[in-house]
């Protein structure tokens, strides 16, 4: 066996522990919605390191077509996620996960 | 192998929507907040444009596929885009009033709903994992942005900021099922993924599917993936929330047909039974969530998360039946929903606008007949015969029972006697409690909106044939017999 290798369940296992570490990071987080935004983005670039993983193992070249997508996709959201933020900074003067209590019922 | 074409001519809806949209915005930003009207009514005329030209084509073209079958042009697709387009200018219709009061009419907001239903044409028409993604995301950034549209309002800010975290979050499971079912099926085109989906499924592609549906169902707001409804739909604006209940719902609700009958054809054991538990749990929370809520828009958050629930029993059935059953019901559910919410939008009191169902307390005393419509709607929606909400019901339960689905159909109808019971206690507060004072007189585009919904939902029981049929036909589109 020869310690070197790296195949393709490597980088799948690499690609599910991004992926849960993201989805843990979306749930657990109590504080800071900026923190949020970084876990989604993890998350994104997980689902990326699965494509391209694919993509190379089956020579085909759409999982790499799909990660371009993904990622100008992904900077729009960005974008998109912290303008509310702004905006809602400017209402509730805090980014605090918890202070989001007001529509509850 | 067909001679390629440019398929100009096919596209045409689409095309028209997104230069609108494009040439529109371009025309707010040169002309500032002068042309907020004119982008307005311009939008209108592009999306009610677009739905005749995909209506007027439905009887004559098959089924066309385009950029190497990502795009698909058939019955099903156009049926599912006309109830988009119908639902993005009804809404946008709805929202010139509210908007004008609240002194917020930009012209951002008719281009948002142009952009969003461009994506949603696009998701209804996808054949293929990439353009699935990008319809969706197309229109679920316009989404999250209108949601926050009324941006010096505190609460509709952080319904937008919710919708969009846990959109992204669905958005993200949606994409880690793609990868998986990419990698498993080694395409990501629905047709190839059928032929490698057949017989025995794989364990990663079973994981693929599964994340995948919980996407899309986070999408419909089916639960248990309804987390965000309830507070987006009361936290919004509410012309925007008649959008979000409407036009999405449709497309999400297309792309999950068509992916699980197009693309997993082979592993209907697999999918069904995810689609049966969704579909039992969103009855059941949709029926007992709503029945302590005071707020009407959040009740009808509630309300959409069940109905979404029965139409999923269509789907369950996996039939032909199932398929058109849940095309009538979605094109039922969009009246039924426009015309409550045009209700919403006249419960304005002292120039304010209110939310509470106390607040339609004797409104039969005040203002007849939109008491009258308004029962109507809500008989409707409780699936009372001969009003057309009983007869979406109808389909999709005889569907269910034709693919012996008997616990389901069983669970379906006793959790719709449960929903009928705030449904009828909003009958009963408008009819016999002690009048309030009377609300403002409303503008003319909530009041046409309701009386034609209520017409629509009220005498569909004489002239079912068109509808039935078209749905008919979609479902033939997906599923030959």
């Amino acid at each position: 066996m020869s310690l070197g290798t790296i195949t393709l369940g490597h980088y799948l296992s690499l690609g599910a522990i991004l992926f849960a570490m993201s989805v843990i990071g979306i749930f657990l987080n109590r504080k800071n919605l900026i923190v949020l935004l970084m876990a989604i983005e993890l998350m994104l670039l997980a689902v990326n390191m699965n494509f391209i993983a694919f993509s190379r193992y089956l020579d085909d070249t759409a999982g790499q077509v799909f990660v371009f997508f993904i990622l100008t996709v992904a900077a729009a959201e960005s974008a998109i996620g912290l303008a509310i933020l702004v905006v809602l900074f400017r209402n509730l003067s805090t980014i605090n996960v918890d202070d989001l209590n007001k529509l509850k019922g | 192998m067909m001679p390629t074409f440019f398929p100009l001519a096919s596209l045409a809806p689409e095309l028209l929507i997104a230069l609108a949209a494009l040439g529109l915005l371009l025309l707010g930003a040169w002309r500032g907040e002068r042309a907020a009207w004119i982008v307005a009514e311009a939008a209108i005329a592009a999306l009610g444009i677009a739905a005749v030209m995909l209506v007027m084509r439905k009887g004559g073209v098959g089924a066309r596929t385009f950029f190497h079958g990502a795009f698909v042009d058939d019955a099903f697709a156009r049926f599912m885009q006309a109830l988009s387009l119908v639902g993005g200018a009804v809404s946008l219709l709805l929202s010139f009033d509210w908007m004008r009061r609240r002194g917020i009419g930009a012209f951002e907001y008719p281009v948002l709903v142009l952009l969003a239903t461009l994506g949603m044409m696009v998701l209804a028409a996808a054949g293929d994992l990439i353009a699935l993604y990008v319809g969706l995301e197309l229109m679920s950034l316009a989404l999250y942005v209108a949601a926050a549209f009324d941006r010096d309002d505190g609460r509709a800010t952080e319904a937008g900021l919710k919708y969009f975290m846990l959109g992204a979050l669905s958005s993200g499971m949606l994409l880690y099922g793609a990868s998986l079912i990419y990698g498993f099926a080694g395409s990501t085109a629905f047709d190839d993924i059928a032929r490698a989906a057949q017989g025995h499924v794989s364990l990663g592609l079973a994981f693929g599917v599964a994340f995948l549906l919980a996407g899309l169902a986070f999408k419909i707001s089916a639960a248990p993936f309804h987390m965000w409804t309830p507070d987006v739909y009361e936290g919004a604006p509410t012309p925007v929330t008649a959008f979000f209940a409407s036009a999405p719902k449709m497309a999400a609700m297309a792309a999950l047909v068509r992916v699980t009958t197009t693309a997993f054809p082979g592993a209907a054991a697999d999918w069904r039974q995810i689609v049966v538990f969704v579909s039992i749990l969103s009855m059941a929370i949709g029926g007992f969530g709503a029945l302590g809520q005071r707020n009407f828009k959040r009740l009808m958050a509630y309300s959409s998360i069940g109905h979404m629930g029965f139409a999923l029993v269509g789907l369950a059935a996996g039939s032909q039946a199932g398929v058109q059953g849940v095309l009538v019901y979605m094109a039922i559910y969009l009246a039924m929903t426009l015309g409550t919410f045009a209700a919403i939008l006249l419960m304005r009191r002292g120039g304010a606008y209110v939310e509470s169902i106390d607040d339609l307390a004797g409104l039969s005393k005040t203002d007849p007949a939109t008491a009258t419509f308004l029962t109507l709607l809500m008989f409707s929606l409780a699936g009372v015969p001969p009003l057309a909400g009983f007869f979406a019901k109808y389909y999709v339960f005889t569907a269910a029972i034709q693919a012996g689905l008997f616990s389901l159909a069983t669970v379906g109808v006793l959790l719709s006697v449960v929903s009928a019971v705030y449904y009828l206690r909003i009958v009963k507060l408008m009819w016999f409690d002690e009048p309030k004072a009377a609300f403002d007189a409303g503008a003319r585009a909530p009041r046409w909106t309701l009386a034609l919904a209520t017409a629509v939902v009220g005498l569909f029981f004489l002239l079912p044939a068109p509808l039935v049929d078209a749905a008919l036909a979609a479902a033939r589109a997906l599923l030959p017999a």
